[in-house]
């Protein structure tokens, strides 16, 4: 560790506390402006990995490493999927770094995801210098081109002048309106080049307006719609909690009496045990909200996207039902729905808007119909996924023993799979931000590196993750950088040595022909004991509660694998192709 | 279900590198075919616009606009049909000055066509058309009876019959 000359330590200083603009030029490299125009942006911890076109940069970060923490995933994917995971838990934007070429495409999943997922991230990548591009050089790729389709903005930077105002546009863009990822390629040569360096925020661009007005008619006549509503039913999603809001949504769906339903994103806006929150929509969702969407008269779409996995088969989704949606992206308005009335603008300003307009209202009957179905999927799926009578453990009481022994504050990192639908439809969700999981894209390897960003951006939450053992294997080795910086998350995976949603694909579609879904997996205790990590594998119900207790008091990370059924399979279930009222319980 | 019709898009865009490849993807990931596309200056000093010809149906159309319009670097995005614009395309042919002396009927071709002789020298001449799609197919056609060293044809270019409110846009931005 280096100290810094007092002199320099109150400039950076300066940037930091003073977040809108450095008036003092100083004359600096391109890298230590890099590493300046982060702080500047408030960022106290970035994921990357290094190599030769970024090294100027990590030398940088090197003699700042007071003051902004670079964490050493293993793989550059780990990178991305922990500052999506830093970003989805505390609402700000996640930082991700890499070197040129392979360093530079292996961030491409993850962008991917942040990209479907809209979640704010600024990746940063070293390139080959200005010079050598387009001349095939040694690690030379054009990830501006790779990464266009899956960015919400990209640039490339060829001289060091440019890049305080392109970090500052990158910041920018991410954050503002519907989040999502940006790229910025520095070539070596600008990170070696020195200019006179002044950080100022943007705050504003002409060609891009990251909210769209609200139109007052539209608002009275959504009001009027659900003012007038017998069968109101709303389908909420992640624009909530990127809205930040919660407590806006909450006063509206009090107020008007609305049953509540949510996408997979949406997940944890409202406590799980809100009365009004009817549980979750889509493919294996819950049967009262699937079955109802297709009998209310007034849908209420909230910062939702009618992904096919939310509607299935649109031909028979809500035609009954008046279609509200309320949305920040205009793209999304009538992209998959055709609505009656679209409500445009941010959330937060969308709801506090509407809320004097709506009539209270309690709909008591309506309410009692959710209640009717739940206890129907209660009595054929729900009793036993959480109290089962056979001998194999199933993932629900899995989550079940989390839930009690974490009070439901837990922060639950989902990968993708069955596991991932279980810990969605089970998990209690008592604080926002609480589901973390790749919900677009379905990247399997997501949770193990998210959990570790999610840790780190907020230390005080309690972080479990949950993952299949496929999955798991996908960027088992992130567990080195969990090692590495001691970050207390708790690891959790469901084995069942099966690529279980697959199987279960194939034996209800492919009579069970299970086509490379049977994984032989190594002995995950041993290699969590590799990394120093304490862990524990349960295989008997009585040995559940006990070892989740464990994990949980334990201080610093643990790793447990519990293995549960083998061939269980997740219901409810909505064929493909199927209308969501077709949903299957068994 | 929606017909298909042919649209002209016209975009607004900042002049950044990388802005083609951002637009061509959102058809290219739909699978839609640019019938033609041109990029020039507009109006409005440092816009540059985009003319593309697409074959689509308007639900189609109305959609991959919004797709556009959330583009960072895109200022506005509009699309027309052929009723609503006034659209030109234009094309080179270079053909063998011989044919001009020996062949008779060129001349009364070029001079029909409404067509312009660019430049003429020993060995061929230059000969420039502008007009509607159709216009220049027929005298590509005739032409091609004599023989073409070399055709090119642009991308169309068009201005609507309506206003176009870009300006006020962007003035409503600098205050």
């Amino acid at each position: 560790m280096r100290f810094l000359p007092a002199q320099e330590f109150m400039e950076t200083k300066t940037i930091k506390n003073n977040e809108q603009s450095t008036s003092k030029t100083i004359r600096i490299s391109g890298s230590e402006a890099v590493v300046r125009s982060l702080m500047a942006e408030g960022v106290d911890v970035l994921y990357g990995y290094p190599g030769g076109a970024i090294m100027p940069v990590y030398d940088e970060l090197y003699k700042f490493q007071n003051e902004i923490h670079h964490v050493l995933t293993r793989h550059e994917q780990g990178a991305t999927h922990a500052a999506q995971g830093y970003a989805r838990i505390s609402g700000k934007v996640g930082v991700a770094m890499a070197t040129s070429g392979p360093g530079a495409t292996n961030l491409i999943t993850g962008i991917a995801d942040a990209q479907i997922d809209s979640t704010p991230m600024v990746c940063i990548t070293g390139q080959v210098g200005s010079h050598l591009l387009g001349s095939d050089a040694f690690q030379e790729t054009d990830i501006v081109g790779i990464s266009t389709p899956v960015t919400k903005w990209n640039h490339q930077v060829t001289k060091a002048s440019e890049i305080p105002e392109v970090i500052a546009k990158a910041f920018y863009i991410a954050k503002s309106g519907r989040p999502g990822p940006v790229l910025i390629d520095i070539t070596k040569d600008a990170q070696f080049e020195e200019f006179d360096f002044k950080y100022e925020k943007c705050t504003g661009i002409r060609s891009y307006k990251p909210i769209p007005e609200t139109n007052p008619t539209d608002l009275q006549a959504a009001a009027d719609l659900i003012n007038n509503a017998k069968k109101p039913l709303v389908v909420w999603g992640q624009g909530v909690i990127l809205g930040e809001a919660e407590a806006e949504f909450k006063a509206v769906i009090e107020k008007a009496g609305l049953p509540s339903a949510w996408t997979i994103l949406g997940a944890s806006a409202i406590p799980s045990t809100h009365p009004l929150n009817v549980g979750m929509v889509g493919m294996h969702g819950n049967y009262a909200p699937n079955v109802l969407t297709n009998e209310c008269d007034v849908l209420i779409a909230i910062g939702m996207r009618f992904d096919d996995r939310v509607t299935s088969n649109l031909n028979y989704y809500a035609k009954q039902a008046k279609i509200i949606h309320f949305e920040i992206d205009p793209a999304e308005v009538d992209k998959n729905v055709k609505t009656d009335v679209a409500v445009l603008g941010n959330s937060k300003e969308t709801l506090a808007a509407i809320l004097p307009l709506l009539k209270e209202n309690s709909h008591t009957e309506w309410h009692q119909k959710f209640k009717d179905l739940y206890q129907v999927e209660f009595d054929k799926v729900i009793k036993n996924d959480l109290h089962p009578t056979k001998d194999g453990l199933t993932m629900g009481e899995v989550l079940k023993e989390i839930n009690a022994q974490t009070k439901g504050e837990a922060a639950i990192v989902s990968d993708v799979g069955q596991h991932q639908m279980i810990a969605c439809r089970y998990a209690d969700f008592n604080v926002s931000k609480s589901n973390i999981t790749s919900g677009g894209l379905g990247t399997m390897g997501f949770a193990l590196p998210a959990a570790i960003g999610a840790k780190m951006g907020a230390p005080n939450r309690e972080v479990v993750a949950i993952i299949g053992d496929g999955g798991y294997q996908m960027t088992i080795q992130e567990l080195g950088t969990i090692f590495q910086t001691k970050v207390p998350v708790k690891i959790v995976v469901l084995n069942n040595n099966f690529l279980g949603m697959v199987r279960q694909w194939q034996q209800l579609f492919f009579d069970k022909r299970y086509a490379s879904t049977e994984m032989v997996n190594p002995d995950f205790v041993t290699i969590a004991k590799g990394y120093h990590i304490n862990a524990k594998s349960v295989s008997k119900r009585e040995d559940l509660a006990n070892t989740i207790r464990e994990m949980i008091d334990h201080k610093g990370p643990f790793f447990l694998e519990v293995n549960v059924e083998k061939e269980d399979n997740v219901f409810p279930m909505i064929q493909t192709g199927a209308s969501v009222s077709d949903i299957r319980l068994e | 279900m929606d017909k298909v019709k042919q649209y002209t898009v016209t975009i607004y865009t900042e002049n950044n590198v990388g802005l083609l490849n951002r637009i061509s993807a959102i058809f290219q990931r739909r699978h839609i075919n640019i019938e033609s596309i041109n990029s020039s200056i507009s109006e409005i000093e440092n816009v540059s616009k985009w003319t593309i010809v697409v074959k689509l149906t308007e639900d189609q159309m109305k959609k991959i606009i919004g797709q556009i319009e959330k583009q960072v670097e895109v200022i506005k995005a509009y699309y027309h049909t052929e009723e609503e614009t006034i659209y030109q395309e234009s094309c080179l042919f270079k053909i063998k000055s011989d044919l001009l002396f020996e062949e008779r009927q060129i001349q009364n071709i070029i001079k029909e066509s409404n067509a312009r002789i660019v430049t003429v020298n020993k060995e061929f001449f230059v000969l420039e058309k502008s007009g509607r799609r159709s216009e220049i197919e027929l005298l590509h056609r005739e032409l091609s009876a004599f023989g073409i060293l070399q055709f090119t044809r642009s991308g169309r270019i068009a201005v609507t019959k309506t206003p176009m409110e870009i300006t006020k846009m962007l003035e409503a931005f600098q205050h």
